[in-house]
């Protein structure tokens, strides 16, 4: 009831009723207008043109203009505007070009006024001046506008847009001689109506056509407009130059644009094409609609508000020959289903975090994560009590900055620059990229590497792998080298007597080893005596272990046997924890050559590396020598490697699956690697290292990976002193993703005129990458389609800083909400033709 | 050799490439070889176009900064340059915009894998049996790691492609029978249905290749070197001239005969020329004066829309096709038939419903990012491209004309534009043009040197590529039409 009665004293006493209605048309209809007194509406299209009377319950049909049996181009209607001063006059556009009046004043059955034949092409809008009762204006696909005085038979000015078709032209509600059109090449041009010979002003509003443009009832400097780009803008008009205000991104070309009444933000939009619904924005939340109109189930082509003082109304046709009234309060809110919760991690480590803002409050007084620094939330808004959207879905967001250093991924990216994948043989592949792990203090990393080197490359080394697997199955949770070992690499945790302890009984132990007859027995005995904190699975069923049953296994009887392997390997690494002595190479040479040596020699020998796994070979070797096969062992390098992946170290993965080639890849499924492949790829290239990424691609055997280095391989190359990009000469560099400078391919040289040129490439290649994160074929479908991700999400636009800082909302269902989180006044920026603009992950 | 000896700097790429396979099919040096025994391919002389005369393609050293730049972009895009670019290269402007796109259509991000692109690619061109397009699209298509087994017919490739079959026979032939049942039982196979972004990424192929099969035929686009019919392994001595050439009615005598008519009746002609101007000058003037009435606008449009069905070339010559894999796609028993020949009747297609511009571009440019855009810029270079000439003249406003040839193009799909009178089109358009145009647009494989020659024959050659270039941009816009409404009204 407050409703009603605002409405009321807006309309001096007369107030407005009705319910959310609709009519069936014989055709589709083209536009509509609406007459002063609020109660009647014209319907326009091809083959319709009809008055309906507005009652409380329903649309009645009133009269058809369309009289005469000969069909007439002249009646196929492009647009009508029924006049604001006079109930009787009307103006209608011809597809064929003719401008026609209607007066329905008068007697007979033809209304048919003056007819107007001076375009030469489709006259797309017409409109009459909203306090002269005579001047009527028309803007045409031939390029030019004519005013027409309704009282001379031709017209009375015309006014050349240069060849270019107009699509909208409208009279300035405040200014008695301003005009407005709008071009197909994009312009807006203001025009005189004294000064036919030039327009007083011209501004570019839009790429591509300008389909629609509004002039703000109220406040007379701004001006509407709306295009093929999908955007809605608004401009100042009253500045020296138009300055855009307000910018609102729909998701289809833009039809027409019609400002709300009494509601000085507030503007209705439908589109041409796909999206069928009416959507009524508040320009300054330009992200979720305010409300939304769901009737039409076919392009809407005209809407007006049903009374120029009353907000409630509106009124519209459309293609699938309705005419409908929409009463506000039954428009469904967007709002209402957006969900405002999201959670990503920023190209630095950096994690945003939106949430209700009711839940947030909720859990202020939690104390928050160590280590995390609260970033002052510069998302929150002031609340303006004349929104619609207060209480709805306000949100924070909070950001979580990752503190200096701590999130330091230098040593991936070291990794990543150091590593050896290819070109050289395997053993020396694996001693190599051990190095480069040991000298980046990522021990479990080198003994892995190391291990591999000696389960595939050294002549019958397969068990001193064997013990391994074993002590991963012993374990029984498929990750045999983080138990075997961690013990090592987190050595500071232990107390040092126990290891102290240990490492005595392991030298024991391993001076035993050496006579192979008698070492298994002692080993156990060693293990239960001490009690260790080796987990109790590796002291079980091991007594029956039998020599014989020992030498003869096959891959298939290993599991039985597992626990006799485990004991002396466990000892070495254990041991030489504590031997610090530095290793010298002579030594690791004599075990090599000289496999079975005494007792005492052995000892020394392994006591002087401090790199355990030599001192392993020389045992084993001694051991179990060339029984097992390599394949063996495959199962638990795959096993090892989805532990890596699991882990997300994601690169080792990798890098493993490439060094290792045919000998594991059989083993781990296609679609597997393939995903291991995009990540570390995706990775790569995050921290720049382009040349890494292009050689991982390279050498990577699966056929989804590799095309990649086959499309796309395009790089934007912008000049370095003008910004601009260099598209006539950009193929020289073309394909040149990978071959770059010394910090990752952030320059490149590429040539104009022969003189070597410095480009500064590496913007454009964040922008290329932020084009498609999901990978190149993906692309929208149609709005409302299922979004790539069920649960609800936020992802951002690697753009611009953080107060800048665009996102993407996804809810759980309806079309994914993009947002910009920043100062209220934060707005995309103008839109400029062959910019590339941040696309984000559309399904 | 002649295009070795007469290389210019304008050929140089060219020549790297065709040397480069040509030494590779010989397998090296050229003197040696021949007392070896092996064969030699030589080009068959011709230029780049069977039409137009090999001087008058490109002179010494004539090319400018543009066109060298142009050039480069298209031998680095496609790693050789073919004959269309260097008959295309008359227009810089255009040529610029096709390759772009051609090149955004094959090679960069879309929803289709790359060897789908060119096995569409010669689907659509072997509509046409367009052999020269085919060979290409072959070469790339086995080059990207298309399947060899595919191009045994169109029955040997998977059941999605297998689909697309009948979507491209209509489109090339009766786009106007499209409707939304075409597209839902692409869209709605199960596991062998296309996405709605593949979807519109293969109609826009398939439209491109078609009207580059009319580009190819219109302008007697000679084959490259290295494909079928591009060389001769004779000895220089014995032939100058291409065996289909002759089955084409297209040999060096006709040559002689047409250019000496040409010279006898340069007044005939030359009155051509003034007689076409004064009638544009006259149609400009009265426009205004006499508007005709409602009745007699539409059946106008109807008239010509009739009467360009019986538009044909009276010599009904069978070209064989020339390469096998062409045949295989081939139906001969579908191809273009006039709308009311059989009784049926069609609606015609009224462009202020549904126009390019306005939803056609929004459609693809939503499903298939960018490429809206390109096609967008492409139709409106074609459509507005103009040196204000007409044959000797100069500053003429030849909108008009260009209009006429768009609109005439549109009018035998049926669209037809509510603001045009269809009695230009016959004010402007004489009888040799309107075969041309109509063989060119729809039964491209059928044309011969003859038609390219006995149409406005004053006119320059740069001027009647420049035709076919509107010929193909209002054929693809046209197809596109079709295709698009009803894509868009399966989506309502």
């Amino acid at each position: 009831m407050e409703k009603m009665s605002r409405v009321t004293t807006a309309l001096g006493g007369s107030a407005l009723t009705g319910r959310t209605m609709h009519c069936h048309l014989d055709a589709p209809a083209n536009a509509i207008s609406v007459c002063r007194d609020a109660a009647q509406v014209v319907v326009a299209g091809r083959s319709i043109f009809k008055i309906y009377a507005i009652e409380d319950e329903q649309f009645v049909e009133k009269l058809n203009l369309r009289v005469g049996r000969k069909p007439s181009l002249n009646l196929s209607c492009a647009d009508v505007v029924w006049h604001q001063m006079d109930e009787n006059l009307l103006a209608t556009a011809a597809t064929n070009g003719v401008v026609v009046t209607w007066n329905l004043g008068r007697p007979s059955r033809n209304k048919q006024d003056q007819l107007f034949t001076e375009h030469k092409r489709t006259v797309n809008k017409v409109c009459f001046h909203p306090t002269e009762a005579h001047v009527l204006l028309s803007g045409s696909q031939d390029g030019f506008m004519k005013c027409f005085d309704l009282r001379r038979k031709d017209s009375v000015s015309t006014f050349s847009g240069q060849s270019e078709s107009v699509r909208d032209v409208q009279f300035s509600i405040r200014d008695y001689f301003t005009f407005a059109s709008t071009f197909e090449n994009g312009n807006v041009q203001l025009w005189d109506i004294r000064r036919p010979d030039r327009c007083e002003r011209m501004f570019t509003a839009h790429n591509g056509p300008v389909f629609c443009c509004d002039w703000h009832p109220e406040d007379r400097g701004w001006l509407a407009t709306g295009g093929r780009d999908k955007m809605v803008k608004v401009w100042d008009m009253t500045t020296h130059r138009a300055k855009e205000v307000h910018c609102v991104q729909t998701i289809a070309s833009v039809a027409r644009v019609k400002w709300r009444p009494e509601c000085r933000h507030h503007l209705a939009t439908c589109s041409m094409m796909v999206d069928h619904n009416i959507y009524v924005w508040d320009v300054r939340r330009p992200f979720v609609p305010a409300a939304m109109f769901e009737e039409h189930r076919d392009v809407t082509t005209g809407i007006a508000w049903r009374h120029p003082h009353d907000p409630s109304f509106l009124l519209s046709g459309s293609k699938d020959s309705t005419l409908c009234q929409h009463l506000f309060r039954d428009a469904s809110q967007p709002v209402e289903r957006a969900n405002p919760e999201g959670l990503c991690y920023g190209l630095f480590g950096d994690l945003a975090f939106a949430a209700k803002e009711s839940l947030v409050s909720a859990e202020s007084g939690r104390k928050p994560c160590a280590g995390d620094r609260r970033h002052p939330i510069f998302f929150k808004r002031k609340l303006d009590p004349a929104e619609p959207f207060v209480g709805l879905a306000s949100s924070a967001l909070s950001v979580f900055e990752m503190e200096p250093g701590s999130g330091s991924m230098s040593w991936f990216v070291d990794t990543a620059e150091r590593y050896a994948l290819a070109g050289r043989p395997l053993a020396e592949l694996c001693d190599h990229n051990a190095k480069v792990a040991r000298e980046l203090g990522r021990n479990q990393v080198a003994q892995t590497w190391t291990m591999l080197r000696i389960i595939y490359s050294s002549p019958g080394l397969a068990s001193a792998a064997s013990l391994n697997h074993s002590v991963g199955k012993g374990s029984s949770c498929g990750l045999p080298l983080m138990n075997s070992f961690n013990l090592k690499d987190m050595a500071p945790g232990l107390g040092s007597e126990t290891r102290l302890d240990r490492s005595k009984g392991d030298t024991r132990s391993d001076t035993v080893l050496l006579d192979s007859s008698t070492t298994l027995i002692t080993n156990e005995d060693n293990e239960e005596t001490e009690g260790s904190d080796v987990p109790a699975d590796y002291l079980l069923g091991d007594v029956e272990g039998e020599e014989d049953e020992l030498y003869l296994l096959d891959p298939e009887h290993a599991h039985p046997e597992e626990p006799e392997y485990v004991l002396p390997q466990e000892a070495f690494p254990l041991r030489h924890e504590i031997v610090d002595t530095p290793p010298g190479p002579e030594h690791l040479q004599d075990k090599a050559d000289s496999p079975h040596v005494s007792g005492s020699e052995a000892d020394a020998a392994s006591l002087a590396p401090v790199d355990s796994s030599f001192s392993l070979i020389s045992v084993s070797h001694a051991l179990y020598d060339t029984r097992l096969p390599p394949d063996f062992f495959s199962a638990l390098v795959c096993d090892m490697l989805r532990f890596y992946a699991e882990q997300g170290d994601v690169q080792m993965a990798v890098s493993v699956l490439i060094v290792l080639g045919e000998r594991v890849r059989k083993d781990i499924d296609e679609q597997t690697q393939e995903h291991w492949y995009t990540s570390y790829i995706d990775l790569l290239q995050r921290f720049c290292l382009w040349n890494v990424s292009n050689q991982v691609v390279k050498l990577s055997t699966s056929r989804a990976i590799s095309c990649l280095n086959q499309a796309s391989t395009t790089l934007h190359v912008n000049c370095s002193h003008c910004k601009r990009p260099m598209s006539s000469r950009g193929w020289a560099v073309a394909r040149a993703r990978g071959a770059g400078g010394p910090d990752g391919g952030a320059e490149l040289r590429g040539g104009t005129s022969g003189r070597p040129q410095l480009l500064r490439i590496r913007a454009a290649l964040r922008l290329l990458q932020t084009r498609h994160p999901a990978g190149p074929h993906r692309q929208l479908e149609v709005p409302g389609s299922v979004l790539p991700r069920k649960a609800p999400g936020l992802i951002w636009g690697q753009h611009g800083s953080p107060e800048h800082c665009q996102y993407l909302l996804l809810p759980e269902s309806g079309p994914a909400l993009p947002g910009v989180c920043g100062s209220p006044a934060a707005s995309p920026g103008p839109y400029l033709p062959g910019q590339r603009h941040p696309v984000f992950l559309w399904g | 050799m002649r295009l070795a000896t007469t290389a210019n700097e304008a050929y140089t790429a060219s020549l790297a490439v065709s040397e480069l396979l040509g030494c590779k099919q010989c397998g090296g040096g050229r003197g040696q070889d021949e007392e070896l025994g092996i064969r030699i391919p030589r080009p068959l002389g011709h230029g780049p176009s069977r039409f137009i005369p090999e001087k008058e393609i490109l002179q010494v050293g004539s090319e400018d900064a543009q066109m060298h730049t142009l050039f480069a972009d298209s031998f680095a895009a496609l790693g050789r340059l073919d004959n269309i670019t260097l008959v295309m290269v008359f227009h810089p402007q255009y040529l610029e915009s096709f390759l772009k796109t051609q090149h955004y259509l094959l090679q960069m991000d879309g929803p289709l894998p790359l060897h789908y692109r060119h096995y569409i690619g010669i689907m659509a061109a072997a509509r046409h049996q367009c052999s020269y397009l085919v060979n290409l699209h072959v070469n790339d298509f086995l080059h990207v790691g298309g399947d060899p087994k595919w191009l045994n017919g169109l029955e040997n490739a998977p059941q999605k492609l297998q689909n697309l079959g009948e979507l491209n026979k209509v489109l090339a032939h009766r786009p106007w029978l499209i409707t939304k049942e075409h597209i839902e039982g692409l869209l709605k196979a199960e596991e062998h249905s296309w996405s709605l972004a593949e979807l519109v990424h293969a109609v826009v192929l398939l439209t491109h290749y078609h009207s580059l099969a009319s580009f190819t035929f219109g302008c007697g686009i000679s084959p490259e070197i290295h494909c079928d019919g591009g060389h001769t392994f004779r000895p220089p001595s014995v032939s100058n001239y291409c065996i289909c050439d002759i089955t084409n009615g297209n040999h060096s005598v006709d040559e002689m005969q047409v250019n000496s008519a040409g010279n006898v009746s340069v007044s005939d002609s030359f009155f051509e020329v003034e007689a076409l101007m004064e009638k544009m000058r006259q149609l400009q003037e009265c426009r205004d004066e006499e508007e005709a009435s409602q009745e007699e606008m539409a059946s106008r449009f109807e008239i010509e829309k009739r009467e360009s069905m019986f538009v044909f070339s009276s010599d009904d010559e069978e070209v064989t096709p020339a390469r096998d894999v062409s045949r295989h796609f081939e139906d001969t028993s579908y191809g273009y038939k006039d709308f009311s020949r059989h009784g049926m009747h069609v609606p015609t297609f009224r462009v202020q419903d549904y126009c390019w511009e306005d939803h056609g571009y929004s459609l693809v440019n939503r499903l298939y990012p960018d490429v809206g855009q390109l096609i967008d810029e492409k139709f409106h270079i074609a459509y507005n491209l103009t040196y204000n000439t007409m044959a000797m003249h100069k500053d003429v406003d030849t909108s008009m004309l260009r209009r006429a040839i768009w609109n005439y193009i549109h009018c035998m799909f049926g669209i037809r534009y509510d603001d045009y009178d269809y009695g230009e089109i016959n004010q402007l358009l004489d009888r040799s043009f309107k075969v041309y145009i109509k063989t060119v647009v729809c039964t491209p494989e059928k044309v011969t040197k003859r038609m390219y020659d006995s149409f406005w024959r004053q006119f320059k050659h740069s001027e009647k590529v420049h035709v076919n270039l509107l010929l193909i941009e209002a054929r693809m816009q046209a197809e596109l039409l079709y295709a698009l409404r009803a894509i868009t009204r399966y989506m309502t």
